[in-house]
């Protein structure tokens, strides 16, 4: 079987990380991981490797929280992916971001500033290539924000507009962006938290629709079809209700 | 923190047990630290009470990665949560196999080396610790420890069978075997009586794979007849040629899957009995060669999902005990005349015959025979297992703690010479009283 390509993964070591390149190793796909832990990258890399990815998997340490971490990692892709994906973030929590700075700033820079340098850096290459797919996870919580969790929310919120600017822009160099909105999936992330079961979903079935979006150059991605409805009704709330409602 | 209603896979007996997944081997020290026992748990395919504890039972289904792989020898390191499933998904292809399987691949590294499972080929190949090099183990001091033959040696044979009691299994070293393709030619051959199925497989020791069915529903000259089947697996040129161009194709995905428990009457004695009859006939018409790919010959349950629900509500037990040698002719007759007498019957009566045991403190094979009964729970099967349990004390048998629910403390004892031996070794690294205990344990007072 020959290798449908080279994919990049971008926080290859979180759940959902870790679901997409099993995906797509099955399929064959020669991987190239990046996340912040050496021994867990390692681990993962071996992994991947005797699940099927064509020849070595390719580790990256980077940790977009490190200042000149976008470059670092787009100058020495060696190959330059043909895909790339992106599933750095930080649920945080929205209390202690409204009390400390500090945490508001963390959580601000793992979900927004982080991955768009990132993804604006591989962007310049692919582009400068005249191919490639880029796929972020973004959030439904970026929608709109609501008082439970708009520092979070306001971060993927500018992932989002950062995703559909570049992909209005790359289209003509044809390079493509993805972005996906998973709505809740059952990880460490939301471990303990009670999820309604009708709009949750499971890495793995994150990492299905990422490789099918891949395949077929899909726009934006919801893991639930059911989030599609729910968040254009709360998109469309008069601002006058909304700030009246607990959400 | 989740509570909640957590089984076995018999249903039974059913506890409230906080649950919890290992996502990062890093938070295992935080877990030990917070909760007073725990007990780990891989694919839930014990059938009674060995992987639940109220306070923490603790998944490792997440710790499932394939960590080195030595293509030119077949030894595989990997986490305890890598399936059996994944073992043949990924290596069986390169003609590499689990050197042992148990009737089902949704086990775990670790549970198979917990609970030192044996498979059809166990006359001659011995248990699944018998296989693996070494094993690394979190103790109650969160530290990891790595032990083998040669390193805490004494460590390691508790931890071979020791059912998750001494610390927690985080990775595992073990060597896998050559297969020639993925087909086994199975001989079938039916037998008339329990003298004769015995026969068959004294006659059949050369097989690598060998089990039988038995009728537990067949009374008097006909208890234990059955079908005996040998297997072993094909050399490339000897398979048809429809099959050779594949000899490496996948598992099947399952037949069918039991939507919910099923009611209470389904497996009533007659429609049992029905089965079991056209089973045997078919099977002794169908008697004879054919090519079959392992998957359906090691997982034939396997293909039909949530097959536990099949005694309903209640759920079932399985009762499997271990004899000798010398007693195992008569041990049988007596468990056999027991079951078919009883009100309820057993609807699936598997017999094996065991090579010698390994070297698990716990382990559960001896030299001799096993046989493993399923049996619906109903108001009186508790007095039917008693039954069934006194028979295997009395002929110097033991039981099997991965089936087990039922068993009292003071027979289980009878059966594990080396109980005294394996306490020690466990309070090195589960300290005293042990970190690592389950429903299993506290029942057993093991």
């Amino acid at each position: 079987m020959s290798s449908p390509g080279t994919a990049l993964i971008i926080g290859a070591t979180s759940d959902i990380g870790r679901a997409i390149g099993r995906a797509l190793a099955r399929d064959g796909w020669a991987l190239q991981l990046a996340a912040r832990d050496a021994t867990r990258l390692a681990n993962e890399a071996a992994d991947l490797a005797l699940r099927g990815a064509a020849g070595d998997v390719g580790q990256w340490r980077c940790d977009v929280l490190e200042a000149g971490a976008a470059a670092a990692l787009a100058d020495t892709l060696e190959p330059l992916p043909d895909v790339a994906v992106c599933v750095v973030g930080e649920l945080g929590e929205q209390a202690a971001g409204e009390r400390d700075g500090a945490a508001a700033e963390r959580v601000m820079r793992a979900n927004y500033i982080g991955p768009a340098l990132l993804l604006g850096a591989l962007a310049e290459r692919f582009t400068a290539r005249g191919s490639g797919v880029l796929v972020a996870l973004s959030s439904v919580a970026g929608e709109r924000g609501r008082a439970s969790n708009y520092l979070y929310g306001s971060a993927k919120a500018g992932l989002t507009a950062f995703l559909s600017g570049l992909r209005n822009r790359l289209h003509p160099a044809g390079v493509h962006v993805v972005t996906v909105l998973p709505g809740f999936v059952a990880t460490r992330m939301t471990d303990g938290m009670a999820l309604p079961a009708a709009l949750t979903t499971t890495p793995e079935a994150v990492a299905a629709q990422v490789v099918r979006a891949i395949g077929e150059r899909r726009n934006v991605v919801y893991a639930k079809p059911l989030w599609r409805p729910i968040m254009a009704v709360v998109r469309a709330l008069p601002e006058a209700l909304f700030k009246r409602l607990r959400l | 923190m989740t509570t909640a209603p957590l089984a076995g896979w018999g249903r039974h007996p059913v506890r409230d047990c906080r649950l919890e997944t290992l996502r990062e081997a890093g938070q295992l020290g935080a877990l030990l630290d917070a909760a007073p026992t725990l007990i780990p748990r891989g694919g839930g395919r014990a059938y009674g009470d060995a992987a639940l504890n109220p306070a923490l039972t603790l998944s490792m289904l997440a710790q499932d990665r394939l960590l080195h792989f030595d293509a030119d020898r077949g030894r595989l390191t990997c986490e305890a949560g890598v399936t059996l499933a994944d073992l043949l998904k990924f290596f069986a292809p390169r003609g590499w196999f689990p050197p042992v399987l148990p009737g089902t691949k949704f086990v775990t590294v670790g549970g198979m080396v917990a609970a030192d499972v044996h498979g059809k080929n166990h006359h001659r190949d011995g248990s699944f610790g018998a296989h693996v090099d070494s094993l690394s183990l979190v103790a109650a001091d969160g530290g990891a420890r790595t032990l083998s033959r040669a390193e805490q040696p004494d460590l390691f044979r508790a931890t071979i069978g020791g059912m998750g009691l001494t610390g927690v299994i985080m990775d595992v070293t073990l060597r896998l075997m050559r297969i020639p393709s993925a087909y086994l030619s199975v001989e079938t051959v039916a037998t008339q009586d329990l003298a004769e199925t015995m026969a068959g497989f004294e006659e059949s020791a050369s097989w690598p794979y060998s089990v039988a069915w038995l009728d537990a529903l067949a009374r008097g000259p006909a208890a234990g007849r059955g079908l005996l089947t040998h297997a072993k697996f094909m050399a490339p040129d000897e398979l048809p040629a429809a099959l050779a161009g594949a000899p490496s194709r996948g598992p099947a995905r399952p037949l069918a899957s039991v939507p919910m428990p099923a009611p209470k009457w389904l497996l009533n004695r007659p429609l049992v009995k029905c089965f079991n009859e056209c089973y045997y006939q078919l099977g002794r018409r169908g008697s004879g060669q054919r090519p079959t790919h392992f998957d359906p010959y090691f997982f034939p349950l396997d293909r039909v999902g949530a097959l536990n629900r099949l005694a309903g509500r209640p759920g079932f037990a399985q009762h499997q005990c271990a004899l000798p040698m010398a007693t195992s002719a008569p041990a049988l007759a007596a468990l056999l005349r027991t079951v078919a007498a009883s009100q309820r019957g057993a609807y699936l009566a598997v017999l094996k015959r065991f090579g010698p045991g390994g070297d698990g403190l716990l382990s559960f094979p001896m030299d001799g025979y096993t046989l493993a009964l399923d049996i619906p729970m109903r108001h009186d099967t508790a007095a039917l297992l008693d039954a069934l349990d006194g028979i295997v004390t009395e002929h110097g048998g033991r039981i099997y703690l991965a089936k087990d629910a039922h068993c009292s403390a003071q027979r289980l004892r009878a059966g594990y010479p080396r109980l005294n031996d394996f306490a020690t070794a466990r309070a090195q690294a589960a300290g005293t009283p042990p970190k690592f205990a389950s429903e299993l344990s506290r029942r057993l007072e093991l």
